[in-house]
Order: C-alpha cells, then sequence, then structure tokens
C-alpha cells in the first residue's frame, strides 16, 4: 500500500522565530524547574542544518531537546547550544497494512496519536503525557503502563536516522549498527540528534479504554494484587500513599484495562468509535507561590484520592486521555510546585527485592516528605540498551518539592536502598544522583561510553546531565 | 553543574583562610558531590594548611590572590581559576574589618578598608561573572554584612565598604537574571571568629557554623539575601527605623 503522508509540518508562529535555523539565548530548564541553565537555541529545519550545527560546534556542545518534559537536566547545555526539534514534525511515510510510521523526530506523541488513532492505529507505548517527541522517546526508552507485556519504546523502534556528534549520518536498527541504535535507545541524547525513526503500530478498534479499578488496602496487598493478575491485562500501573503510616502504608489504587473493543461501546460512542480530541481543561497560573505542596495539602489530597476510588469496579469505559494522561489536562502543572521546582525520584528493584521497595516507602513515610502522586509498577523484560532504564522488578516513582535541605539526604539514603537491591534510578526524571553510583545502577556504562566515544571523539554532543554525571 | 538540590562539582572560594568562609565551604562538601575546590588568598602558607584540613576527597587548589590587587592580576587569576573547567559555586569570603578609630585619622588605613572590602570585591567579582555567563550558569555568594544595613558608630568604615558591596551585588543580581548565573547576598551579624577576637558580641552573635547552615539553606531554597541568624532580617527591619539619638546609644 503507497505510504499516507501527512508531511512535514514546519513549526508554528511562536515556536521558530523567522529565519531558519536561528540562534536564541534563552534559559532553560527541565520540567522540574530545577537548575535552569542558559545555552543558545537553535531550530533546524532540515537534515543539513542539523549536520551544520554539529560540524562548526559552539565549544560547549550541542544537544537535542524535544518538549522538555526529561525532569532534570537532560536536554539543556550550559553555554552551548541546544536543537529544538520540534521544529521538525510530520508523518514522513507509513503502512497502515504492516502497521508502521516513520515520523519526524520533533513529532510528539500528541500529533501522532491524532493521526493515527482515526485510522485504527495506537503508538507502541505511552508515558503519563502525550507531549513528549519522537526522539525523547527514543533518547529516554519511556515506558507505560504496558511495560510488563509490551516492554518499552525502543522495543518498537524498528529503524532510525542518526547525525552522530562526529558529524556521520547512520541509519541503525536492532540489525545494522545494533550497538549505535541500542546506544541511542536509553542514551539521553548523547550519542548524536535523531533525524527520525521508523516505529511499529498497536491496531485498535476504539479510541476508549475498559478499565478496572481497586483499592488496596496496604502495600503487601497492592502487590499481591499486581502480580496475582497483571497479566490479564496490556496496562497497568497503581497509585500508591506514601504518607499513610502503620497498617495503612503502601495503601494504593490499582488501575488496569486494555483497549475496547467497538463491541464495548454504547451507540453514541459507536458512531465515532475512534475520535481523539482531547483538549486541555484548565492552565496553571504562570506564577505560583512556593510551598503549595506540603505535608497537609498532599495528606489532604491522598486522603480524598484513596476514598473516591471505588472499592472494586470492573469494565468501566474512559477515554485514552483520561486513562492514560490526566495530567494533560492541566496546562503546566509543573508550576503547581512554585518557583523552587520539584525533582521526580523513581527507581526499578529487582523482583525478590520487595523488602527493598517496603525500605523505600517506609522511609519515605516516617520523614514525611510530601509525594504527591507516587506511581507503581512492574516492569517485564529489560531489552538491549546498556542505559535503558526499565529491568523486570518493581519501579515506583515520586514527585517531591525542592528547596528542603532534608530532601538530598532523604534521597540519598533511597539510592543506597536501591544500590543494595540491585537497582537503578531512571535518568529522564535524575537531577541530583551521585555520579559515583552510576556504573553501580547502570553496569554496562561502560559499554555504552565506548560506542559513544566511538561515534563523537570530541565530544561534540553533551549536556548539563552529561557534565553532572561524567558522561 | 550544581544539581537539582543545589549541590556543586566544583567550588571556589575567595578568602581561602576565612572562617565563615571555609565553614560554608564544609557544608557544601557535606553534599558529597563536589570533585574539585580552589582556595584562594594571599598566605599560601595559610591556604595549603586549610586545603589540607579540609580533609580528602575533592582536589584542592590553591591560588595566589590579593583584593588589592589591580585589575590585570585579577583578570589573570579569573583566567587560571577556570582553567580546568567551570566554577559552580563562588564564595567571596574576603573581608577586612580593620580600626574603626584609625581609618578616622590615618586615610591609607580607610582606603585599605574600602579597597579590599568594596573596591577589590567589585573588581574581581567583574571578571569571574563574565567567565559565569560564559559557562551558562553558576552561583555566587558575597559575604556582606549586617553592618552594611545601617552604619554603627563603632565600624562605619568597614560598614561603608560592605554597604557599597551589597548594593552593587543587589544591582548585580537582578542584572543576571536569565543568564543562568545567581548572585546570592548573605549578611551575617556579629560572628565569634579571628577577625572579632576580643571583641564584645553584639546581641544576636553568631558561630561560623551557623552562618554556613544559613547560607547553605538560603542556596538550595533559591533565596536572594540571607541573614544570620534569620532573626536578624526582622530585628534590622525594626532597627533600621529606630530615631538617630537611640540608634548611636545602642551597645556595641
Amino acid at each position: 500500500m503507497s505510504p499516507e503522508i501527512a508531511g512535514p509540518s514546519p513549526g508554528g508562529a511562536g515556536v521558530r522565530p523567522p529565519g531558519g535555523v536561528g540562534g536564541d539565548d534563552r534559559l532553560l530548564s527541565g520540567w522540574g524547574r530545577t537548575s535552569p541553565t542558559r545555552a543558545t537555541v537553535r531550530w533546524p529545519l532540515t537534515d543539513d542544518d542539523v549536520a551544520h550545527c554539529l560540524a562548526e560546534p559552539p565549544q560547549r556542545g550541542v544537544v537535542a531537546r524535544g518538549l522538555g518534559r526529561s525532569y532534570g537536566d537532560a536536554a539543556q547545555n550550559a553555554g552551548g547550544t541546544v536543537l529544538e526539534m520540534t521544529s521538525r514534525r510530520g508523518v514522513l511515510a507509513a503502512d497502515l497494512e504492516a502497521g508502521w510510521v516513520r515520523v519526524a523526530a520533533g513529532t510528539s506523541l500528541d500529533e501522532l496519536m491524532r493521526w493515527l488513532l482515526p485510522r485504527g492505529w495506537f503508538v507502541p507505548v505511552t508515558p503519563g503525557t502525550r507531549m513528549v517527541t519522537i526522539g525523547g522517546a527514543i533518547a529516554a526508552d519511556i515506558h507505560g503502563k504496558n511495560h510488563h507485556r509490551d516492554g518499552s519504546f525502543g522495543d518498537h523502534v524498528r529503524a532510525l536516522r542518526l547525525r552522530t556528534g562526529g558529524g556521520e549520518e547512520l541509519t541503525c536498527s536492532p540489525g545494522t549498527h545494533p550497538e549505535v541504535f541500542w546506544a541511542t535507545v536509553g542514551g539521553m541524547g548523547l550519542t548524536g540528534v535523531i533525524l527520525d525513526a521508523t516505529v511499529a503500530l498497536l491496531p485498535v478498534e476504539t479510541a476508549w479504554m475498559l478499565v478496572d479499578a481497586e483499592r488496596a488496602a496496604d502495600l503487601d496487598d497492592l502487590m499481591c494484587r499486581m502480580e496475582s493478575r497483571d497479566h490479564e491485562y496490556r496496562y497497568s500501573v497503581a497509585w500508591v500513599d506514601c504518607l499513610a503510616r502503620g497498617g495503612s502504608l503502601g495503601r494504593g489504587v490499582l488501575t488496569r484495562g486494555d483497549h475496547a473493543p467497538l463491541a464495548a461501546l454504547d451507540r453514541p460512542r459507536r458512531e465515532r468509535p475512534r475520535h481523539f480530541d482531547p483538549r486541555p481543561v484548565v492552565t496553571t497560573p504562570q506564577v505560583v507561590p512556593p510551598g503549595l505542596v506540603n505535608r497537609l495539602s498532599v495528606r489532604a489530597f491522598n486522603e480524598l484520592w484513596f476514598r473516591k476510588a471505588p472499592r472494586r469496579r470492573v469494565g468501566h469505559l474512559e477515554s485514552i486521555s483520561y486513562f492514560f494522561h490526566p495530567l494533560d489536562g492541566v496546562v503546566g502543572w509543573n508550576r503547581l510546585y512554585g518557583p523552587r521546582g520539584f525533582v521526580q525520584y523513581q527507581f526499578v528493584v529487582p523482583f525478590g527485592a520487595e523488602d527493598a521497595l517496603r525500605g523505600a516507602i517506609e522511609l519515605m513515610s516516617r520523614s514525611g516528605a510530601p509525594s504527591f502522586l507516587a506511581v507503581l509498577k512492574r516492569f517485564g523484560r529489560a531489552n538491549p540498551g546498556p542505559l535503558s532504564f526499565p529491568a523486570p522488578g518493581w519501579t515506583l516513582a515520586l514527585d517531591l518539592p525542592a528547596g528542603s535541605v532534608e530532601l538530598a539526604g532523604l534521597l540519598d539514603l533511597m539510592d543506597e536502598i536501591v544500590l543494595a537491591a540491585g537497582g537503578r534510578v531512571y535518568l529522564a526524571k535524575d537531577a541530583r544522583v551521585r555520579a559515583d553510583h552510576l556504573g553501580g545502577m547502570y553496569p554496562r556504562l561502560a559499554e555504552w561510553s565506548d560506542v559513544r566515544a566511538k561515534l563523537d571523539p570530541a565530544g561534540t554532543v553533551t549536556s548539563d546531565l552529561a557534565r553532572r554525571l561524567g558522561l | 553543574m550544581q544539581d537539582a538540590l543545589g549541590a556543586p562539582q566544583s567550588v571556589l572560594l575567595l578568602g581561602g583562610t576565612s572562617e565563615i568562609g571555609l565553614a560554608t565551604l564544609r557544608r557544601v562538601l557535606r553534599t558529597g558531590r563536589t570533585r574539585r575546590v580552589l582556595l584562594a588568598g594571599r598566605d599560601q602558607a595559610a591556604l595549603e594548611v586549610a586545603a589540607k584540613d579540609l580533609g580528602g576527597g575533592p582536589e584542592v587548589r590553591t591560588l595566589r590572590f590579593d583584593a588589592a590587587d589591580d585589575p590585570a592580576d585579577h583578570e589573570a587569576f579569573v583566567t587560571e581559576a577556570t582553567r580546568d573547567g567551570d566554577l559552580d559555586v563562588v564564595l567571596l569570603a574576603f573581608g577586612l574589618l580593620g580600626d574603626q578609630e584609625r581609618s578616622e585619622e590615618d586615610p591609607a588605613a580607610a582606603r585599605r578598608v574600602i579597597d579590599v572590602n568594596f573596591t577589590g570585591a567589585v573588581a574581581v567579582l567583574v571578571p569571574l561573572l563574565r567567565a559565569l555567563r560564559a559557562q551558562g550558569h553558576g552561583t555566587v555568594v558575597v559575604f556582606s554584612s549586617v553592618a552594611a544595613e545601617r552604619p554603627r558608630r563603632a565600624n562605619f568604615t568597614y560598614g561603608a565598604a560592605k554597604a557599597g558591596l551589597d548594593a552593587w551585588c543587589q544591582g548585580m543580581a537582578d542584572r543576571l537574571v536569565g543568564t543562568g548565573v545567581r548572585l546570592m547576598v548573605v549578611r551575617p551579624g556579629f560572628v565569634h571568629t579571628k577577625m572579632t577576637a576580643g571583641m564584645r558580641p553584639a546581641p544576636f552573635a553568631t558561630h561560623p557554623d551557623a552562618v554556613a547552615e544559613a547560607t547553605w539553606r538560603g542556596l538550595v531554597r533559591g533565596a536572594q539575601t540571607v541573614w544570620a541568624p534569620p532573626a536578624l532580617r526582622w530585628v534590622m527591619a525594626g532597627l533600621r527605623h529606630l530615631p538617630r539619638p537611640l540608634w548611636r546609644r545602642l551597645p556595641g
């Protein structure tokens, strides 16, 4: 079948100043809004623009940036150049019989879903936001609620085109230049600039989800429910109340679901079964005072969230955006943490290290650090990416307000628990891990560094994260 | 780079034998992420001792620096200080209290207090901030003084110099918005150090370690101005409006 082509769309007004590649000094931070640094931002429109930016790099190097959803400093480059890849968007080729698309790296999952769903296809993996680019999804090797069954984003990338830091253009895949491919999947953008990628798709009959929700009284109950029946669902995730104490420690709400078949829809929905046009509900004010997210407000929220969840509800119909991306309805929700920003701490510990998970949750509960929406999930198989985060085990993600002196020590203790259990933290979320812990968390770090050194001997592609962690 | 919770990989201490400076440096080192420390000062032997006292861990380098040097020397100093990589945090902690009565009699003594505390500090901050702006990130902590808030009979030459520095830094901090570089002013009250040895402590007297803790908290919080002890902010907010006849009769 001939590919359907939406065509590359140039960045709209406000995204790209007139004058092509451009160059504008800007203060950039990650989604957590901590440690902002200044860089020269450029908007490459063509492959040649990217090649040009890499061929004449400034002294402090170049890094690609998508929609800035990494929580820490992965997509910033103090004193150097940052390429805003959202200037290159669109579906370049597609085969909707075989189920794949080739898309420009700056295309967001939001744009891709809007294009795919009416045609009966869905992205293979979606995180908790649609506002990430394909390039970012590969560089962070993002995962979603289906990791236990489908793996991470990199597992569904058939091929990608990369402009390396050394200036070479490479097309790589699990079969061709596999070492480059897997160093790029999860490589935090440090192997080069991803230009476009071919991604395998998931066929769906509708834009709706069939969802089962249930409450768990404590952590053991929650983990037991996840272990026994996660495999029956494509998607599974649990919310944990990290401020609950004593007998309620680790109480939570488990939500699992699958894509709804056409037959599951009522008549009004069946008329437009694959209609997908989510709109933001509210926008966070530009300025929010610090301290809004605190122990009291989070405790109150957690109590409400737990009580509002059904004890058990089966086969509830939810929209894709409600099920996967509830926070996308609140534009700029990260500003709720105020000017000091927040840190997301996400780790995985292997199956068998349940005591470490329990220890970590107990530590959080004892410290009283207000974690809003802690998320627990079971990971399935790891892929061959040396820096890819997911590995078989339990992963927990916590959002914590920055700006307190005590948080650093608390998270250092968490690191010790995670390391001792043979686990690791997620670099796309990280903004503070000790550089000397990285090798313990990612035992194949040296292998990755070798590949990168070959691709980019001069270290042209670099970022604040790379400097902070000595990558 | 400084991480999201403030911890730097490199620190430059100007006034490498200053007790407040070293206490703050030790507090910063407790984050366990600092790999490179530069101690800058006049007395090489004293710097070596301070370096040894910091113990193992980060690599420590000592650099000759004199606030009273010429601008060209300051430029050369900054080139040397940035030779091995980025400066994430700069602590400007040198100062000269001087003898108040002498500074009222001897123009050279008065000038030296102004030169070290104000002119010299600004003269080294200019090339330093240029370097930090080029690297696109960094935090400068300038130790001012509560004496900068309102001149007192007991130390107004020092207070005037610190007031000048404090004012310059406030303006510069606003200038730096959007550059990735931050400047924070710390105003300690009376601190028990060798500089104040033998003097009668003023109310709210504190210790270098307490100043260090307040400074570190300010850094992590993203503060623009830190008072040490923090209560001085409110005390001085009242005292600055005290009528002069009462103010000059205050002890200390």
